[in-house]
């Protein structure tokens, strides 16, 4: 299975860091538009990488951000280290957040994140583990 | 037709250094064989280049003065930057009063052209979801977005800009009161920029410019000056109100439409800035968005005469001086009413992408990525590009090869070097 992709990137993502945070969405986004993704595709994967970075680096100890793809599917998983969020469904909910003050000053936590990513992808998969971590896989469809 | 550029390369000055590499926004230019070369497809002439060139081989084409005299009567569209040149300026109707001193028989103020645009993208912005709009006024912004960010074509505002609805008001105007034919009459706007050149052979959101020709602001300087010290005032102007002079400077253009939520930003590295938080969403309460390709917005222009920040500063003296006057100046309700939506629409021109199959581009990226990951990645530009990653690029397209790079030559030498004494030393 793991071999049909023919790009495989992987991104670090560390926690806290405000001025690193967006760069992995961004270069995310200078592969989509080199291979030549339809440009309102290019958009709908950028806003889902940068709520999935952002997520990331204001809520975990850390992660990566992976994007995978052939000519059907593209795949961006968001996989971090952290505490886990204990109800899923209720983070899903819009205007939900605990994101902490530090990230509130930075006009971050708005509680729109998570409901944003699943709204952009065409497939939207949530895991997670208290004290271990949450993994995210979006599929967008190329075609 | 193929794409006019008004900036290109003076072949004979160009030394071949690396200047202009890092500097440009879309990564147009590549040094081959000792001479830097521009990629057409992704030119947007900002003029980026031009301003940091330390031997001028970068030159912007524009049209003669001497061109006017293909008609027989000729209308000078100033761009409301021009006003800031002059060191000692008595009055914008001094300047004005010069423009025909020179040789035109009208003048027509672009301020004028953005009065009626401030009022046409204001009753747009009233009347649309589709958020944010972004100003058509910068030909290099418009540009960038069809090169870079195609994605935001349809958020470009959908209203002229204020050269072209001063052109063609210009010459309705100029053949109705004359009754004279519009074939006899040329419209030349006195320009600040490349780019708005360019937009006069490749107009944005028509098939034909209204404009005939474009002069730079340079190239008139002196001409214009020495007339305005003889100038007996003839000019009965200005009729453009302040919001409207006030376009020449960045934040002009959303002050004058008038909109809380709206944002201006200008020089093009801080345009893309921008641009990369809309497209990505960051902004969702933007309503307008205002992006100028040059700091201190059309009075940076790389066509200019003057530093952009005295320019700005006389701006301001003479707005003042005009400001006493009474009342401000209105547009009429036929200027308000006339249609000065887009004929055309834009269209995208993505200029980045590798391939036009995407299975292919796939591939193509996955080698750029493992020979980006065997360059030194200093981007020092010794190669001619600006990037180790645009080296990578142009490897895998096939117009550059890895010894290319000196680093990566050196080590072959190296091992060559290496190979060599090994040789000699087994014979012995």
């Amino acid at each position: 299975m793991a071999n049909e992709y023919i790009i495989r990137e992987k991104y670090l993502v560390i926690a806290n860091d405000f001025n690193a945070a967006g760069d992995a969405s961004a270069s995310i986004k200078t592969t989509l538009k080199k291979i030549g993704v339809n440009s309102a595709l290019v958009r709908r994967i950028s806003i889902a990488a940068y709520e999935a970075e952002l997520n990331i680096a204001i809520h975990s100890e850390g992660g990566e951000m992976v994007l995978l793809m052939n000519k059907e599917d593209i795949i961006l998983q968001a996989n971090d280290h952290g505490p886990g969020i204990p109800d899923v469904s209720l983070a899903m909910k819009e205007g939900y957040s605990t994101a902490p003050e530090t990230a509130r000053m930075l006009g971050f936590g708005a509680g729109m994140g998570l409901p944003n990513m699943k709204r952009c992808a065409s497939d939207f998969q949530i895991t997670s583990e208290v004290g271990k971590g949450t993994n995210i896989q979006m599929v967008f469809k190329v075609a | 037709m193929q794409y006019f550029h008004s900036v290109t390369l003076d072949q004979t000055k160009c030394k071949g250094c690396t200047n202009c590499l890092r500097k440009c926004p879309t990564e147009a230019i590549r040094v081959r064989e000792g001479k830097a070369m521009i990629i057409p497809q992704r030119c947007i002439d900002c003029g980026e280049c031009i301003r940091t060139c330390p031997y001028h081989a970068k030159v912007a084409t524009t049209d003669d003065f001497a061109s006017i005299n293909k008609f027989q009567y000729r209308i000078a569209l100033p761009a409301p930057a021009l006003y800031g040149q002059f060191k000692s300026t008595q009055s914008i109707q001094q300047i004005l009063s010069g423009l025909l001193g020179v040789g035109f028989d009208e003048v027509y103020e672009v301020a004028r052209g953005a009065d009626v645009v401030s009022k046409a993208v204001a009753a747009k912005l009233g009347a649309t979801d589709n958020k944010p709009l972004i100003s058509s006024a910068c030909p290099a912004v418009v540009r960038l977005i069809q090169v870079r960010f195609p994605e935001l074509i349809g958020n470009i505002v959908d209203v002229l800009s204020p050269m072209e609805v001063a052109a063609k008001n210009a010459k309705e105007e100029f053949c109705e009161k004359h009754k004279v034919p519009v074939e006899s009459v040329g419209v030349f706007f006195i320009t600040p920029c490349p780019a708005k050149m360019t937009s006069v052979r490749n107009p944005i959101g028509l098939k034909k410019s209204y404009v005939d020709g474009a002069i730079s602001i340079v190239e008139i300087y002196g001409l214009l000056s020495a007339h305005m010290k003889r100038s007996d005032f003839t000019f009965g102007g200005p009729n453009a109100s302040l919001k409207g002079i006030g376009w020449a400077n960045s934040g002009g253009e959303i002050s004058a439409v008038g909109n809380s939520s709206a944002l201006a930003v200008d020089g093009i590295h801080e345009v893309i800035q921008v641009l990369e938080e809309i497209e990505n969403g960051k902004l969702p309460n933007l309503t307008y968005f205002e992006g100028l390709a040059c700091h201190g917005g059309c009075m940076g222009g790389p066509l200019t005469f003057e530093n952009a920040y005295v320019a700005k500063n006389r701006l301001r003296t003479l707005m003042a001086r005009a400001a006493e006057r009474e009342p401000e100046i209105q547009i009429t309700a036929k200027e308000e009413q006339q249609d000065i939506s887009f004929a055309q629409y834009i269209a995208e021109q993505p200029a980045m992408k590798l391939d036009e199959n995407i299975t292919k581009a796939m591939y193509m990226l996955e080698n750029i990525e493992r020979i980006t990951a065997e360059l030194p990645g200093m981007d020092c530009g010794s190669c001619g590009a600006p990037t180790c990653r645009a080296l990578a690029e142009d490897i895998v397209k096939g117009n550059a090869t890895e010894m290319d790079c000196v680093f990566r030559l050196k080590e072959r030498v190296k091992n060559l070097a290496q190979q060599m004494i090994d040789l000699s030393n087994m014979k012995k």
